[in-house]
């Protein structure tokens, strides 16, 4: 928070009233907070309504949320979609899917990208910087253009339509060990040394020096890894074909070609799709937004 | 797909009574991502022992040496009698003189209409010819309002386009499927009639995706007629309204001289080559082929039995909406047996769009898809003259 | 530290480094070759052939086919489309959603507000929303006659708009949604970097009788130049690569106004199998995205 303008001192109890007369400079200042809200309330609105219109209409008796002028408020509040969802349309299946994938990819991720990381931050060996350069390179590609072949050789590999096929694709990402080796940096080199002195082993160094002193961006790169897994939708729509493997996007896509009549179940479908995210966000937004924030301070 | 795997899961416990140590998972997909998601599983080696493919599918999995041949399985069968079968139906499934398919239900599109709106237009019966109809359908523009209008055609669905087409006597595909014959004077007039349509404003260019809820609209007289097949009869019987339910009928297509020809499509079951159990796959496919089974199905989907003796039944004789569809089964056009049919239908309603929407002639469209289809039919041809397709 | 009674301390060699290195990274670095790098190597190969259906079923019908898909892809209008379709979203997107997320992030760096972590979280959840759940919900809210937004409009005396059936208001409609879902993680960005502007800054322009507009322009905008460009070629890049809104809204329609060059990618390869001329389409993909980065990279020295 910056520090008050010592020019403003606001002399208080020298008007008659509360706002205007003598201290305009305050009324200003009012009036400018007033604006200020007001546009921050409009565009609070704005970027929540549509979920909130999602949420309302997910409880709507069917056709409801067909009509005009549009209903915000359900006439009467129905569970009926959730409970379609999930007895007729096997939702919970897919969202154990979309929780299995994510958690594994975040675990292991976090495993192989921290130990790649960190290699690259504090471990010297020769071609180390050479070898990072050519990985960041691959930070300039996009993950569309491999996903052919990527197709044919899970198809060879006989991975097509199975949890595998979405997970190993995923198990390690370049941006990941970007994130952990700037943050590697910063770990200073005499403590690695004394342990090495001591005669620790270097994965032993790692876990019990290294982990701990990253802890903060590995709890971001976590929430931002389980986010986008769960979130990621065209490689789990190429690889799965078999719905007792679709994750909750895919799902709801198929869903959307099939009911695209059933506004009502389509949006109890993404309110449930959302909540998952949404929570995790809600209870870990610190580290997160943290995250988001010094990463792009540096860069 | 759709809602037959819906019903499919209530008609498999009789079969697993029967058949205690057989156990039958079932799966659903829409019809829109069926195709994709059938191949996917075909490239992956992860298919079913049996799926339901749509029978325009089925020389394409053939190309892909993906299907079992069914003959000498039908040959020794009691239940399957390729006789009792619409031939023409069965003829879908026949490719290279090897049976792939044993049809499960017959689909041909027809006209769904509001009677009441067409009864108001002055008609107490459909209109059995293109120039009636045209006529009846101006009649009813005439009498609503700009939002509405007399027939709901979504501009991305191919089977309209197609089945004019096919009317005016075209074969989509010339030189036994290795050109197009757009540019031909048959196929000229089914399309020019297919986007007169919308000229005229009897037909909004929507797609389907932009349509809501119809059958809300139905119910509310903003659309008076939809071209849909038999599983549209249970849909409608299940949705729309109590009031609506006694003002609609179903009526064949009419044809350029008399009553038209429509698609001959339906589902058929086939078999995967890698299925690890095909003596249980065809038992499976054996029991729904019986009549009393395929009567049951009927009965829960509305789609309709590819077997004479099942139509015999007096549940038929008994069902006004059915009779359109008994008589349009007399006159159903197989389309062109070609592994490129999806992608040449679906590039023939993003040409007609183009038209419809007037950003191209007629003559442009039509150039452009013989262009487009030939391109696609390239390889075929290469493979042919190599002697190497199937 | 972990020193077991009676072992002698040993000096950790180079070589002991270099070989826990080699474990360290031999993960990531396999999983990153075998299923990147050589996928992203294999479409330019796969993009000389005529690798489709048939080639599926029996490989050896596939023939080397050299620059014939390019060739193809130059002439093909659809692609051409999709290339334009991409373009039009890229560059009226991006900015859009970089100003607006400048403008929010100038709000909730204004000294006069509070409560800002509760706006920023509000701001922010868009962005965290799973694509696909909100793409459907805005395909409600676009409906030309049951959607939220044409009520809007209606209160505002303009005509009901046929957002995502109007081949001209199809790709604006898919625009506005994707910066109304992004604009929350480039606010981030922009807090940062607006809080790393000295305060002095803003006091010495102030003293100097510039008002707010004034030291925006004078003081806000050129520091913030660096992060600003960064923002906005990553922001484009990432349109570039639009795939699921068009998917799940419009199909690519109406006409393939909304066709992007990843959509059509998909359905070339993964709808119609012709993987071949899809790995083309893929490869220019990436040419373009490059162009873009390396444009990056030297509007960022040149600044530096």
């Amino acid at each position: 928070m910056s520090r008050t303008n010592p020019r403003l001192v606001v002399v208080e109890g020298a008007s008659t009233g509360g706002y205007g007369g003598l201290d305009s400079a305050r009324t200003r200042r009012r009036l400018t907070q007033i604006v200020l809200y007001a546009l921050l309330i409009i565009g609070a609105l704005i970027a929540l309504m549509p979920m909130l219109w999602m949420l309302s209409a997910s409880f709507m008796p069917t056709g409801e949320a067909s009509t005009y002028p549009p209903h915000f408020i359900p006439s009467r509040i129905t569970f009926s979609h959730y409970a379609d969802l999930f007895t007729r349309l096997n939702l919970g299946r897919y969202l154990f899917n979309s929780a299995l994938i994510a958690v594994v990819v975040t675990a292991v991720s976090l495993v192989i990208n921290s130990l790649a990381g960190y290699a690259f931050a504090k471990l010297r060996f020769r071609g180390r910087d050479r070898a990072f350069r050519i990985l960041s390179l691959g930070l300039v590609l996009p993950v569309q253009v491999a996903m052919l072949p990527l197709f044919l050789l899970m198809k060879n590999l006989h991975l097509i339509n199975t949890y595998w096929g979405v997970i190993i694709p995923g198990m390690a990402s370049i941006f990941g060990i970007f994130l952990i080796r700037q943050y590697a940096l910063s770990i200073p080199d005499d403590m690695l040394d004394a342990a090495r002195i001591d005669g620790a082993s270097e994965l032993r160094i790692y876990w019990s020096v290294v982990v701990p002193g990253i802890l903060p961006i590995l709890a971001t790169l976590a929430i931002w890894t389980f986010l986008a897994t769960w979130n990621d939708f065209m490689w789990p729509l190429i690889v799965l074909s078999d719905e007792a493997h679709y994750t909750l996007p895919v799902a709801l896509a198929n869903l959307s070609g099939e009911h695209v009549q059933d506004t009502e179940l389509m949006m109890a479908g993404s309110v449930l799709t959302v909540i998952p995210v949404l929570s995790v966000f809600l209870f870990l937004q610190r580290y997160y937004i943290q995250g988001v924030m010094a990463g792009s301070v540096k860069g | 797909m759709g809602r037959e795997g819906e019903v499919l899961s209530q008609l498999i416990p009789g079969f697993e009574k029967e058949h205690p140590d057989i156990h039958v998972e079932v799966q659903q997909i829409p019809w829109t991502a069926a195709h994709e998601k059938l191949l996917t599983a075909y490239v992956g080696d992860a298919t079913p022992d049996i799926a339901m493919l749509g029978n325009t599918w089925v020389p394409e999995f053939v190309a892909l040496n993906s299907l079992a041949p069914l003959d000498s399985f039908a040959d020794k069968s009691k239940e399957i009698r390729r006789d009792d079968f619409f031939p023409g139906i069965w003829k879908t499934n026949v490719v290279n003189g090897k049976t792939y398919g044993i049809p499960w239900y017959v689909d041909t599109r027809l006209i769904f209409y509001r009677s009441d709106l067409l009864a108001k237009a002055g008609y107490k019966e459909f209109p059995k010819t293109w120039a009636e109809w045209t006529a009846a359908m101006k009649k009813m523009k005439s009498q609503m309002t700009d939002k509405q209008f007399p027939i709901l055609m979504p501009t991305n669905e191919w089977p309209q386009p197609v089945m004019f087409a096919l009317e005016a006597g075209s074969p989509i595909l010339r030189d036994g499927g290795r050109y197009g014959a757009f540019e031909q004077p048959e196929f000229r007039k089914g399309f020019d009639f297919y986007t007169g349509l919308y000229q005229q404003g009897f037909a909004s260019p929507v797609s389907s995706s932009q349509v809501s809820n119809l059958f809300q609209e139905f119910e509310r007289g903003n659309i008076a007629m939809y071209i849909s097949g038999p599983w549209y009869i249970g849909e409608f019987k299940n949705r729309l309204d109590s009031a609506t339910q006694k003002k609609w009928m179903t009526a064949p297509m009419p044809g350029i001289n008399g009553p038209g020809v429509s698609l001959a499509l339906g589902s058929s079951l086939s078999l995967f080559a890698a299925s690890k159990h095909k003596r249980e796959a065809w038992q499976l496919m054996e029991y729904m082929s019986r009549p009393a089974i395929q009567l049951q199905f009927y009965v829960l989907t509305g789609d309709l039995p590819p077997r004479k003796a099942a139509w015999q039944d007096t549940t038929f004789a008994n069902n006004k909406y059915a009779k359109a569809f008994r008589d349009q089964l007399e006159r159903v056009v197989p389309l062109p047996q070609v592994p490129e049919w999806e992608e040449i239908a679906t590039t023939i309603f993003e040409h007609g769009e183009q038209a419809i929407r007037k950003a191209k002639t007629v003559d442009q469209t039509l150039a452009g898809l013989d262009q487009d289809v030939n391109a696609m039919l390239e390889k075929r041809r290469y493979l042919l003259a190599e002697s190497k397709a199937p | 530290m972990g020193v077991k009674a009676g072992s002698t301390p040993r000096l950790t060699t180079p070589s002991d480094v270099g070989r826990a290195a080699g474990l360290f990274l031999a993960p990531a670095l396999v999983l990153i070759f075998v299923f990147f790098f050589l996928p992203v190597l294999a479409s330019l190969v796969l993009s000389v052939t005529d690798f489709d259906i048939y080639a599926i079923a029996s490989p050896s019908s596939t023939r080397f086919v050299g620059l014939a898909n390019y060739t193809k892809l130059f002439h093909s209008p659809e692609f051409w489309q999709a290339l334009r379709n991409t373009f039009y979203f890229a560059i009226v997107g991006g900015p859009l959603t970089i100003a607006v997320s400048l403008g929010t992030a100038l709000l909730l760096n204004a000294k006069l507000v509070r409560f800002k972590s509760f706006f920023r979280t509000i701001y922010f959840t868009p962005f965290v929303t799973t694509l696909v759940a909100v793409s459907i919900v805005w395909r409600y809210l676009y409906h030309t006659r049951y959607g939220v937004l044409n009520y809007g409009l209606a209160h505002l005396g303009i005509a009901p708009i046929d957002w995502l059936g109007n081949p001209h208001w199809a790709m604006p409609a898919i625009i506005l949604m994707s910066v109304w879902k992004n604009f929350g993680y480039n606010m981030l960005i922009f807090i940062a970097g607006l809080q790393a502007i000295p305060q002095d800054l803003y006091d010495a322009a102030e003293i100097d009788g510039a008002g707010p507009v004034r030291r925006f322009f004078a003081v806000t905008l050129p520091l913030l130049g660096p992060t600003l460009l960064f923002v906005s070629v990553i922001t484009m890049i990432g349109y570039f690569q639009l795939f699921s809104e068009p998917y799940v809204m419009t199909q690519g329609g109406p006409l393939r106004a909304t066709t992007s060059v990843v959509l059509m990618m998909y359905e070339e390869g993964f709808r119609w199998w012709r993987m071949g001329y899809a790995a083309s389409i893929a490869f220019v993909l990436f040419i373009v995205i490059l162009i873009a980065t390396l444009i990056q990279f030297r509007l960022q020295k040149e600044h530096a």
